[in-house]
């Protein structure tokens, strides 16, 4: 049984974490394609035009992408977590058929507007079809973290004679606390993303003295955006997500600092590592009492460690945890820092001769997918070994019918799969960098428009 | 309330069925009535824009059933595991043979696309069928409502389930003619010329082979499940159900003969909405029957979610379709009528 149980796990966190690859750049990228578009609709200038054309075509490869890997999350909540799909169902499924109702819907026609429909639309009306893509890749956002939310926060619900949690309040499951606040600070991460990726591509083309109209375009877009949201990420929606779990998941903030003692005026550690044996932590660096400050707004307060809890409730990861944490923050720091001097320079109109600056903004856009892979395994591991929090835990929810041997043959299957996958959008991403945006001030000739080409009459 | 649910995922599978349909049935064909690249991008370019939007529904349908039955949803895609997850493979597979085959125009490069396309597209017509067939055969419940069927076992349809044996074959092969003719007069109507031409003659030789089908899966089901029609004489307004399904096949003929593709395409259409409501028909109330104990089968009554959730997901699931509807009609309209390729356009698209 446990060896299903870690093939189940494994399965899951790794079709999760693959999958959210795409849509966080889908969704971080969909409300700057409307920036863009909103830009062309101003100026009349066919620069921005061009501009969300190129990016266009980015966003489609991601999104077909995004799409085909997102089909088996839906499935797999029954194919391989079927006892708490029974469990849970009559109140999470509400949120899953929504996303399904509302969001892919209104995402998957008008996303089929906006790429094949730019000759057959007015100009205004393309812009709605870009925003509408907005919307409903945000609102397909919603309903995922609410979902989520709940897990991390149970509402609404009563228990029924069979066992099963059915729902109670429709309003608290959807107006989850939790979700509102998980919710904008997933957001702002993806179009954290979104704008590193959108600055790495202007620089990469500005450092190889290409498309300099379009490059300086991406870069300043990306960098006033990525700083606003870097900024947000901190503060507020970083901090109401810590408050969030200090007040309903004590023992999470214990682990996610590895704080294994309470401690009056408990300080924030920058490095070190968790030696969970000695119960201490290795090399500390750390700065006293800051921990109870950010969580308390108290110098002295008084935060819990995980000694008030027994130890089969401790998430059972703790320094994977402990580190995914310390990685989202630290690198959430550098982003402010990078995306402040860059704004700086930008604003001093130095930045597109800066050519350091324009490295590193090229070789940082990794960086957001890392913080945001490790801002959910943050609060995934942080909600062992719940998989409700305080309801069901994770070795009472996987479907015990399917056995270890045929959750290893669909685990390779998908890591085969995706490998696939991971070459194709490589591959093609590529051809469409090394290609570019269409070039400024040439007269475009008619059906010479690579994005519409589908030519219906 | 359960039952308006029942009714309510039983249509949105049949439209799912409707839309994927006519895609999955373009895909399977597409080697056979397209003979270069200029016709293969006319029938990608046919579906392309609504591909997507038409897999939404299984998305929906999928979503729609996990919160009215979770018990059904849970018990149904565990036990259904090897089958489910290759079907998400095959998903995959084609939606990146649609997505990406243009992108660079090399003959090895779209040969290869296509060929995932066509393979992707026949394998999951056969596996929906025998997935329709698993449900009306029954499968091997246990006490707890769950089961767990290999990809097969002896090929009998007895208490030793797999998901392939001889009965879900025969209906995955009628799935996948089905789809064909559906997928072929869906192409009809968008085409012109040749392509038109042989995607008509296509359903016209198998026109025949759904009729035989059709008598055969009937005798079959009757077979495996001795009992099946007592609905229909419970409920006498089921026997508009065959009247449906005749109906529309002779209509598909007379429409094919003449050349009103549109008419032969919603008899297409008729056809498989009376096959699938029927399977529906004669089920209910079970959902899952159990070919172990027939005690043991899942019904609405003992799968459906609290009755709170389910009069709440009404108000908002009307909502949704409404909204949905409404984007359906608006983008069938706007890529309506026939499908041109011009030559020497860009690389992008299909």
């Amino acid at each position: 049984m446990e060896s299903a149980l870690l093939i189940h796990r494994l399965q899951f966190a790794f079709t999760v974490t693959y999958h959210y690859l795409f849509p966080q750049l889908t969704m971080g990228l969909a409300p700057l394609i409307v920036i863009l578009k909103t830009l062309a609709l101003r100026t009349k200038d066919e620069t921005y035009d061009k501009a969300a054309r190129f990016w266009a075509k980015i966003f489609g490869i991601n999104f077909a992408i995004g799409v085909v890997t997102g089909i088996p999350m839906e499935f797999q909540f029954g194919t391989n977590w079927s006892h708490f799909s029974r469990f849970a169902g009559g109140v999470i499924g509400q949120t899953l058929a929504m996303e399904g109702c509302f969001a892919f819907f209104l995402e998957s026609t008008f996303l089929g507007l906006f790429l094949y429909g730019e000759k057959r639309l007015s100009k205004s009306m393309h812009w709605f079809a870009a925003f509408m893509v907005f919307v409903g890749s945000w609102a397909s956002g919603y309903f995922i973290v609410a979902t989520d939310a709940w897990m991390q926060n149970p509402v609404g619900y009563y228990k029924a004679a069979d066992g099963s949690l059915q729902l109670a309040s429709f309003w608290a499951l959807v107006l989850n606390p939790w979700a509102w606040l998980q919710y904008t600070h997933t957001m702002s991460g993806a179009v954290i993303t979104g704008a590193f990726v959108m600055a790495a591509v202007g620089a990469f083309y500005l450092l190889g003295n290409r498309h300099v109209e379009q490059a300086r375009i991406f870069v300043r877009v990306g960098v006033i955006v990525g700083l606003i949201f870097a900024v947000l990420q901190l503060f507020p929606t970083g901090d109401w997500a810590g408050k969030m779990v200090a007040q309903k998941q004590p023992v999470t903030l214990a682990a996610m600092e590895a704080l294994f003692d309470t401690q009056n005026g408990a300080p924030l550690v920058i490095i070190g590592q968790p030696d969970m044996a000695a119960r201490k932590i290795d090399n500390p660096i750390l700065v006293p009492k800051m921990l109870s400050f950010l969580t308390y707004r108290r110098w002295n307060a008084q935060v819990k460690g995980l000694n008030e809890v027994p130890e089969r409730d401790w998430p059972q990861n703790i320094p994977l945890l402990y580190f995914s944490y310390h990685i989202m923050v630290g690198l959430g720091t550098l982003f402010i820092a990078v995306m402040g001097i860059a704004a700086l320079l930008l604003w001093r109109q130095k930045l597109y001769q800066a050519r350091w600056l324009l490295w590193l903004l090229m070789l940082m856009f990794p960086l957001p997918y890392l913080a945001n892979t490790a801002g959910w395994m943050t609060a995934e591991m942080g909600r062992q070994p719940w998989l409700v929090y305080g309801l069901m835990r994770t070795e009472e929810g996987f479907s015990k019918m399917v056995s270890a041997g045929n959750g290893w043959f669909t685990f390779l299957g998908f890591a085969g799969m995706y490998s696939l996958l991971s070459v194709l959008f490589l591959f093609l991403v590529r051809r469409e960098i090394e290609h570019g945006p269409e070039p400024v001030n040439v007269p475009e000739l008619p059906k010479s428009g690579r994005l519409n080409p589908v030519e219906v009459r | 309330m359960s039952t308006i649910w029942f009714m309510i995922v039983a249509v949105m599978v049949a439209i799912y069925v409707l839309l994927d349909g006519f895609d999955i049935g373009a895909g399977a064909v597409h080697l056979i009535i397209a003979r270069n690249d200029t016709e293969r991008r006319t029938i990608l370019r046919a579906i392309g824009p609504v591909w997507d939007g038409n897999e939404v529904w299984l998305l929906a349908a999928g979503g729609t059933l996990y919160f009215a039955f979770p018990l059904l949803y849970a018990s149904s895609f565990s036990g259904f595991y090897l089958p489910l997850i290759i079907v998400l493979w095959l998903l995959m597979l084609r939606g990146i043979g649609i997505e990406f085959r243009s992108h660079i125009h090399d003959s090895l490069w779209t040969s290869f696309f296509d060929v995932i396309f066509s393979i992707a597209s026949i394998l999951l017509a056969i596996f929906f069928g025998a997935a329709l067939g698993n449900v009306v055969r029954g499968v091997p419940l246990n006490a707890d409502g769950y089961f767990f069927e290999p990809l097969w076992t002896n090929f009998r349809a007895g208490t030793n389930n797999g998901i392939l044996d001889w009965y879900t074959v025969i209906m995955g092969v009628v799935a996948l003619v089905t789809l064909v003719v559906h997928g072929s007069l869906y192409v009809a109507t968008k085409t012109e010329g040749d392509l038109n031409t042989r995607a008509r003659r296509v359903a016209f030789a198998l026109w025949p082979v759904e009729i035989l089908l059709t008598v055969v899966s009937l005798a079959a089901t009757l077979l495996v499940r001795p009992g099946i029609l007592t609905n229909f004489s419970k409920w006498p307004i089921g026997y508009l159900i065959p009247v449906v399904v005749v109906g529309s096949l002779v209509y598909l003929l007379i429409a094919l003969r003449q050349k009103n593709d549109k008419g032969a395409f919603l008899a297409s259409c008729g056809y498989i909405v009376g096959m699938l409501v029927g399977a529906a028909f004669a089920l209910y109330p079970m959902v899952l029957p159990a070919s172990t104990d027939p005690n043991l089968s899942l019904t609405i009554y003992n799968t459906a979610a609290g009755a709170h959730g389910l009069s709440v997901g009404f108000v908002w699931w009307t909502l949704g379709m409404v909204l949905a509807f409404t984007y359906f009609v608006f983008i069938y309209r706007m890529f309506r009528g026939k499908v041109q390729v011009e030559e020497g356009e860009g690389s992008h698209g299909y």
